[in-house]
């Protein structure tokens, strides 16, 4: 017989680990990203490599000599980062904007507060809004959906449905079909709502996430959106629109649910989803910008230590106050 | 189907040894019996080293009213009093007794007929389970006449038995059911009438449902009015008391109280199936079932030990210790003790031996906390365990006590969920045994 082992309880685990979360979420995403290249084709194909390879060589590149420690990159969250931010970005993003972009969201938002689990804003945000500020035109030129695209630079755009309803254009929106399919102009992985509920049914399934945060941004956004359009149905947009538009789903089901980022309580994710929902809101109907989801992970991204502090899980026991 | 509301995880169950018959294992050459298999203060030893002792003989007298009786279970010489290690890891006051023959004293009723009728009133039973000394039989080892005797002012209003055996492994309890099914709805009763309650209910989850009809059909056909049988989903860590108190009544325990402050009082299957045999046999406590058992075990099964017999005799019935041990655990595997011998006797707590191999037993290497809030929702008690380990970490004791660290059972759901492989419950512990040995010093002062 071997030396025995000494420990104390418990003496058996769940056999979950960080990496089977990681690559459980990047599963997630295989619909919306198959999808992606339907309707994208080559565009999004260069983009999303593009962005997975340089964010875990960034990765690679800082932690081996910069931070001096041992590789990270097998644990999967540098491929999920670079995979979510290629799917925040339009398919004819020059490479150059790409690979500035991993930079960002790996260096920047990630390595520089001592890599997973340290970073208090959602890195593939990070990476895109930085984008969006540095590179407003290419940032918002998108391609139309064309299946099998052979096209990348020279892809045809034309607007989204967000920008459609920015201009008030609401007879130009695209049919809802299209908008639960991915039809429609946008950012490579935020197009189709099917692709993306599918993956949140996944998630779930899993247990890798919680309905907490999705559930609680989808149903703000369809209250709040809901009360505008019930007050002037002109000038507002109907409530499944917004849901169905923009990075509303990929925002909710991928980005908000980032776990380093989010509170760590049911009650404060669902506070932290309300935020969410509010903020995007309030950007897309009122703001300057056509978009409002990254924005507002980011804001609430900065609340979430301060409701980690104030809302606590309900206690075992405790008496409800009088 | 019924459940606690908070939290909670669900383990591979590997009851490798369930619907195996109990088998008495032999007598052993020489028993170990510890002055204190139990929580309470150590009793004092009545005999001295040279004297001749009967099976169910008096050996400890208990010291105080938070404390038990210890019995000899063999018959034979005492030969010395002196500490030996136990299964807690620390050397415990114990007797050694030399076994010779099996001469039983003659007031214990060794027949298997069931005795129903108890004439018995409520101080006569609470007292006759006291000098049987009785303890909590699920692990917790807790003497079971202070459970009995409700502090003034309160009243229980109904007895949980807890049925559940919630630990992945472990099948004692099961099989003592499905064997001994009338005298624990005997002993049930005896309880019903000690606490003076008119509702009994036996909490079983329904990962045992030939249990739970057993019970549910002896019931009907013996009519035993007031006892009812409640299916639980099968949940870790079920047969925590708070816990079982929720998934049976729907009411929480305040923080701190105990559950008769929401009128519940909680025994174990086993416990009940002892204090049949104490108030209707005269049999004071003096063997047990244990659960021998691992995925190499020969022949992994239930077997009945008189105490004090050093877990490799029970072992070497199951076949022997497997090759690829890599862990011995007395006890589950979700809250029991790593053990570095087979020598230490079987206690009153014992419920199991459990062989890992080295692969199962092994801890992978802590990563990063990842924020994933798991622990967070898994925790039956509603806490942060990723806070308070942090927090123990950093000594930060008042910050602990207002995250209420106290509160923890040390379940073990936490570092059995993490996917970072983080060591949350070996901080947590650390942590709360500092913080309630400042709360009690505060209390002292006051």
């Amino acid at each position: 017989m071997n030396k025995l082992l000494i420990s104390p309880a418990p003496h058996i685990h769940s056999g979950d680990s960080v990496s089977k979360n990681m690559y459980g979420v990047i599963i997630a995403l295989i619909p919306a990203y198959l999808t992606a290249l339907y309707f994208f084709g080559l565009g999004a194909l260069i983009v999303s490599v593009t962005a997975v390879v340089s964010c875990v060589l960034f990765e690679y590149l800082i932690q081996r000599y910069l931070l001096k420690g041992e590789s990270t990159i097998y644990d999967g969250s540098a491929v999920l980062t670079g995979l979510l931010l290629s799917f925040n970005l339009p398919s004819n993003l020059p490479i150059w904007i790409v690979v500035v972009g991993a930079l960002v969201a790996i260096g920047v938002g990630k390595m520089s507060f001592g890599g997973l689990g340290n970073n208090p804003f959602n890195p593939a945000l990070v990476g895109r809004v930085f984008l969006l500020i540095s590179f407003p035109v290419q940032m918002t030129t998108w391609p139309r959906p064309m299946p099998l695209n052979m096209h990348y630079l020279d892809a045809e755009t034309g607007a989204t449905p967000l920008a459609f309803l920015k201009g008030g254009a609401f007879e130009d929106l695209p049919a809802h079909m299209d908008l639960l399919l991915g039809n429609i102009g946008g950012s490579l992985g935020e197009v189709s709502a099917i692709a993306l509920l599918i993956g949140l049914v996944y998630l779930l399934v899993r247990k890798i996430i919680t309905w907490h945060i999705p559930v609680s941004i989808l149903v703000t956004v369809l209250v709040f959106t809901g009360i505008l359009h019930a007050v002037n149905p002109d000038m507002y947009a109907s409530p499944l629109v917004h849901l169905l538009t923009g990075g509303l789903l990929l925002g909710a089901i991928f980005m908000a649910t980032d776990y380093v980022t989010s509170p760590m309580s049911h009650v404060g994710m669902i506070v932290y989803g309300i935020g969410i929902g509010v903020i995007t809101v309030v950007i897309r109907v009122f703001g300057a910008y056509p978009e409002g989801m990254s924005f507002a992970i980011l804001i609430m991204n900065a609340f979430t230590p301060l409701i980690n502090t104030y809302i606590k899980p309900k206690r075992f026991g405790e008496k409800k106050k009088q | 189907m019924k459940t606690f509301k908070i939290g909670g995880v669900h383990p591979a169950e590997n009851k490798f040894s369930a619907g195996k018959r109990i088998v008495d294992t032999p007598l052993p050459k020489q028993v170990i019996i510890p002055l204190a298999a139990y929580i309470g203060k150590p009793s004092v030893p009545v005999v001295a080293k040279g004297d001749v002792v009967k099976v169910g003989q008096l050996v400890g007298q208990a010291d105080g009213f938070v404390s038990s009786n210890v019995h000899s279970s063999v018959s034979g010489k005492v030969v010395k009093i002196e500490p030996a290690l136990d299964a807690s890891g620390y050397k415990r006051m114990s007797m050694f007794i030399d076994v010779e023959g099996d001469e039983w004293l003659e007031t214990i009723d060794r027949s298997t007929e069931l005795i129903r009728e108890c004439k018995l009133t409520r101080e006569e039973i609470v007292k006759k389970i006291a000098d049987a000394g009785i303890v909590g039989l699920g692990g917790a080892t807790f003497p079971a006449h202070v459970k009995l005797t409700p502090p003034p002012g309160k009243k229980a209003e109904v007895l949980i038995i807890n049925a559940v055996e919630c630990e992945p492994y472990l099948t004692c309890d099961h099989e003592l059911m499905m064997e001994h099914c009338e005298e624990i709805l005997v002993g049930i009763s005896i309880l019903m009438k000690a606490l003076q309650v008119s509702r009994a209910v036996i909490g079983i989850e329904n990962n045992k449902p030939d249990a739970i009809a057993l019970f549910q059909r002896q019931i009907q056909v013996l009519s035993f009015d007031g006892i009812e049988v409640q299916p639980l989903k099968v949940k870790y860590p079920q047969g925590g008391e708070k816990q079982l108190i929720d998934a049976v009544t729907g009411r929480q325990v305040p923080s701190g109280a105990l559950p008769i402050e929401v009128g519940a009082v909680v025994q174990n299957v086993g416990t009940t199936f002892a204090i049949y045999e104490a108030v209707q046999k005269n049999k004071p406590l003096i063997d047990r079932i244990v659960t021998i058992t691992g995925k190499s075990m020969l022949n992994p099964g239930n077997y009945r030990v008189r105490l004090g017999t050093p877990l490799k005799n029970v072992v070497e019935q199951a076949g022997g210790i497997p090759e690829d041990t890599g862990k011995i655990v007395a006890g589950g595997p979700m809250m029991g003790r790593a053990v570095t011998s087979l020598d230490i006797p079987t206690a009153k707590g014992s419920a199991g031996v459990l062989f890992l191999t080295e692969k199962e037993a092994r801890r992978l290497e802590p990563k990063n906390c990842i924020r994933c809030a798991k622990c967070v929702s898994v925790c039956p008690m509603g806490l942060e365990p990723f806070l308070l380990a942090r927090q123990s970490d950093r000594h930060m004791w008042d910050e602990l006590e207002t995250n209420r660290v106290y509160d923890c059972i040390e379940c073990g759901s936490c570092s059995y969920t993490c996917p970072a492989n983080r060591p949350l419950l070996d901080n947590i512990r650390y942590g709360k045994v500092t913080v309630m040995g400042i709360m009690r010093q505060r209390n002292v002062k006051k």
